[in-house]
């Protein structure tokens, strides 16, 4: 199988692991990535303003370029990503006048976008076209003993219409780790906002939140936390040094992209697994588990 | 707070402003409070997310626009969620944001931040911020 994959800014730098670990783990399910040309930034934030057609551009603009490639559909990985591309999609394809006006807008671009690509998240892809059973016939690793708090954050499950799943209570990242032989572990604070981009100028909010977020997550015997956002990894991952200097009773977990114990459990190698961008170590625990 | 309503900021061509850019019918708002029980940034916040609606719905203008709950808001979406009377509150917030942006009074100054803020934070980060917090 191939697939149109949007990248996102994030995953070319801080993020890289984030996208070699996932590549490598759709490689072993027989899946290819095939990287659209010419992608640009998203934009981060789906525009909420009912006049501000402008900032839409950027989203629509890539899913011309999906069409470009001669797909109808394109997985990205990045929840922030996914939620801007999939809702600015949703927007064009219920109002005909703004996506004319958009198409105006880009009327040097060779192709007009009709509302007519289908923006997946990695996991909608691995559920519904791979197949979780086919992923669980694939483990080589089963991550036996591991204990995981899957932390969704916002932007994969708000709002309700993204759809992903439950906005309130969603389950299918416990339902992966589970396939992948991991314990995961449910805690409360499982879709609390980490206080996204207040990092650049308000690092102690975010420190509060990692502190809580964190804290709940160790409380319920995690031995790591998952994230599907670069945004999220960099606040509860780098910024926990500054919550441990706000805070002093909090202790340091090691928090990882899910797609780096996918791979892990795939068979991948280590190194695509790109260990060493994320801030807190997590060889130390994945060693104790006999996982590396 | 001694909180004077008037007619004249019930009508106030603000209050029409806020409802076209958020797209959402404020009177609707019956003040249950669920929005700001769910919100992870009241603790930081000076006004809570139904007064920012109360506000709204009665024209205050002054009030909403020099509060600091508008900034510390990061549209996560939970109360959109949860309020019983499907109100968009994420887009009302955005709105009024907005009505300050749209001024050229930027709440962020990029050029202001640290070198080393800079370098440190992804960019996923500094786009989303700026995206939210300049015009
Ligand atoms: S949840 Fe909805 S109805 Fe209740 S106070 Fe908030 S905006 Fe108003
Ligand atoms: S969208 Fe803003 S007001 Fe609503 S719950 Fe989130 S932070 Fe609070």
């Amino acid at each position: 199988m191939k697939i149109s994959y949007y990248p996102g800014c994030t995953l070319k730098n801080n993020a890289k692991n984030f996208e070699d670990s996932t590549i490598c783990a759709l490689k072993q399910l027989g899946v290819e990535v095939e990287e659209l040309s010419r992608w640009n930034c998203c934009g981060t934030v789906f525009s909420l303003a009912t006049d501000d057609l402008m900032h839409h551009i950027a989203p629509i603009r890539n899913l011309i370029r999906v069409k470009e490639a001669n797909s109808d559909r394109v997985m990205t990985m990045c929840a922030m990503c996914y939620n801007t591309l999939k809702r600015a999609n949703e927007r064009v394809k219920n109002d005909r006048e703004s996506l004319d006006r958009l198409n105006e807008f880009m009327y040097r671009e060779g192709t007009k976008y009709n509302g007519d690509v289908k923006v997946l998240h990695l996991l909608e892809l691995l559920k519904n076209d791979v197949k979780f059973e086919k992923v669980a016939a694939k483990v080589v690793k089963p991550l036996k003993g591991l204990k995981v708090a899957n932390y969704y954050g916002c932007y994969l499950v708000r709002p309700q219409d993204i759809g992903l799943d439950d906005p309130e209570n969603p389950t299918i990242l416990e339902d992966l780790a589970g396939l992948l032989g991991a314990t995961p572990v449910n805690f409360p604070f499982k879709t609390e906002c980490c206080a996204a981009y207040q990092t650049v100028d308000k690092p102690e909010v975010v420190a509060e939140r990692t502190n809580q977020i964190l804290t709940s997550a160790q409380n319920q015997g995690a031995d790591v936390v998952t994230v599907s956002c670069p945004l999220c990894a960099f606040n509860l991952d780098q910024r926990q040094k500054e919550t441990a200097q706000i805070y002093p009773e909090f202790k340091n977990i090691p928090v990882l992209y899910f797609t780096q114990l996918l791979a892990l459990a795939l068979g991948c190698p280590e190194e695509s697994a790109g260990f060493d961008l994320n801030y807190i170590d997590p060889k130390p625990i994945l060693k104790e588990k006999g996982l590396i | 707070m001694r909180i004077n309503i008037s007619r004249r900021n019930i009508n106030d061509p603000f209050v029409r402003k806020v409802e076209e850019l958020s797209g959402q019918n404020l009177m609707a708002c019956y003040q249950c409070g669920k929005c700001s029980a769910g919100c992870p940034a009241v603790s930081q916040m000076d006004i809570l997310p139904n007064q920012i609606i109360r506000l709204a719905q009665l024209g205050m203008k002054e009030e909403l626009l020099a509060s600091r709950a508008i900034w510390l808001c990061a549209s996560c979406m939970t109360c959109n969620t949860r309020c019983p009377k499907g109100i968009n509150i994420a887009e009302v917030i955005e709105a009024v944001r907005l009505i300050l942006l749209r001024k050229s009074k930027d709440h962020l100054e990029v050029k202001e931040l640290s070198e080393k803020v800079r370098e440190e934070v992804p960019p996923i980060a500094l786009i989303s911020s700026m995206r939210k917090f300049t015009s």
